[in-house]
């Protein structure tokens, strides 16, 4: 599709832009991440999504949201998308999207579950599942950058559906002040100490920070667990007010 | 965010694209007061339902109904009626 040439300052945000598929990785059996080539992209903030849209032949559009799991690299940008089984769009992005194909974006997108580097104080992530991606963007955004000390409790069903898990073990080691915790639901690691089960009060006292260190607590993931995890660290006593959640539906 | 093919609720964060057709600024950090009990909130924290028929934000607090967006091919229709007041902060 031909486009004029225009400034990217000037070109409005809220358009949909083309994208093009550069590299793909497989993240976890169902999880992909896809690197996509946006012409002049202006930047994000860690926590921030794009929404992808996708046209058929027939000229049917339908439209998803991602969040951006990696900070800015001049046009390249990076989703990871989890496949849902008999979804209509994650399976296509996953299994059959191919390098040089197009998509259109728009973004980025949202400015109230985003971490600033500048932000000084401890911070606690909680993840359910794919909720992990935009946490993930503000870890890989820290590293080098700030020193402050983030927690992230990341809840999956298995050890084989942790994504990052690789990357995670080296950043824990090599960062300076991160820290990461699995809670298993399903299955856990033999010899482990925590029986499966949805992560609880007990998770976060264990991994997380107490409230008077008055962290910025940022949870992501299925909309139970999101409500779920609030709910708990409300209860414990962290201030409503420092706690910033994005659902993503029914689990 | 991922809507991963699952069902609502979702949350405000899911508005943030259908609405920055129609916003300068951006809108999920707003506060919205709802007309119905009072409470003002970040829209980002909105129950979300949808998107078919179109997208619904209902009150975190009271679950009253603050804005509807609904796109067709041609038009944008919002309806903000369920929100008396919308704060936004403006960039220094």
């Amino acid at each position: 599709m031909a486009r004029a040439a225009v400034p990217g300052r000037l070109r409005a945000r809220r358009a949909w832009r083309p994208a093009v598929l550069l590299e793909r990785r497989t993240e976890s059996p169902s999880a992909r991440t896809l690197v996509l080539g946006v012409d002049a992209w202006a930047g994000h903030l860690p926590g921030q999504h794009i929404d992808v849209r996708l046209t058929a032949e027939d000229g049917y559009q339908t439209a998803r949201s991602y969040s951006l799991a990696a900070p800015a690299a001049g046009d390249r940008l990076e989703i990871t998308v989890q496949r849902a089984d008999g979804g209509e769009v994650s399976p296509f992005l996953t299994d059959e999207l191919g390098v040089g194909d197009r998509v259109e974006v728009r973004g980025p997108l949202g400015g109230w579950f985003v971490w600033r580097p500048a932000d000084p104080g401890p911070v606690l992530l909680v993840a359910g599942g794919s909720g992990v991606v935009p946490l993930m963007a503000m870890i890989r955004a820290r590293a080098g950058v700030s020193r402050a000390p983030f927690r992230l409790i990341y809840s999956v069903r298995t050890p084989d559906d942790r994504i990052y898990a690789a990357e995670l073990r080296r950043r824990a080691a090599d960062d300076g002040g991160l820290d990461v915790a699995y809670v298993y639901t399903r299955e856990a690691p033999a010899g482990g100490s925590r029986p499966p089960g949805r992560i609880g009060a007990d998770d976060l006292v264990v991994h997380g920070w107490p409230p008077d260190f008055e962290p910025a607590c940022y949870v992501c993931g299925p909309t139970p667990l999101v409500e779920a995890v609030a709910g708990l660290l409300v209860g414990w006593g962290h201030h409503p007010e420092r706690i910033r959640t994005e659902r993503f539906g029914g689990s | 965010m991922t809507q991963t093919e699952t069902t609502g609720p979702y949350d405000g964060n899911a508005l943030a694209g259908p609405l920055s057709e129609v916003f300068a600024l951006e809108v999920t950090a707003a506060l919205a007061r709802c007309r119905g009990c009072g409470q003002s909130a970040p829209v980002a924290t909105l129950v979300v339902y949808g998107p078919e028929p179109g997208l619904v934000g209902r009150c975190p607090g009271c679950s009253d109904v603050l804005l509807r967006v609904v796109r067709t091919p041609d038009a944008v229709w919002l309806d903000l009626g369920g929100i008396s007041a919308l704060r936004f902060a403006v960039p220094t």
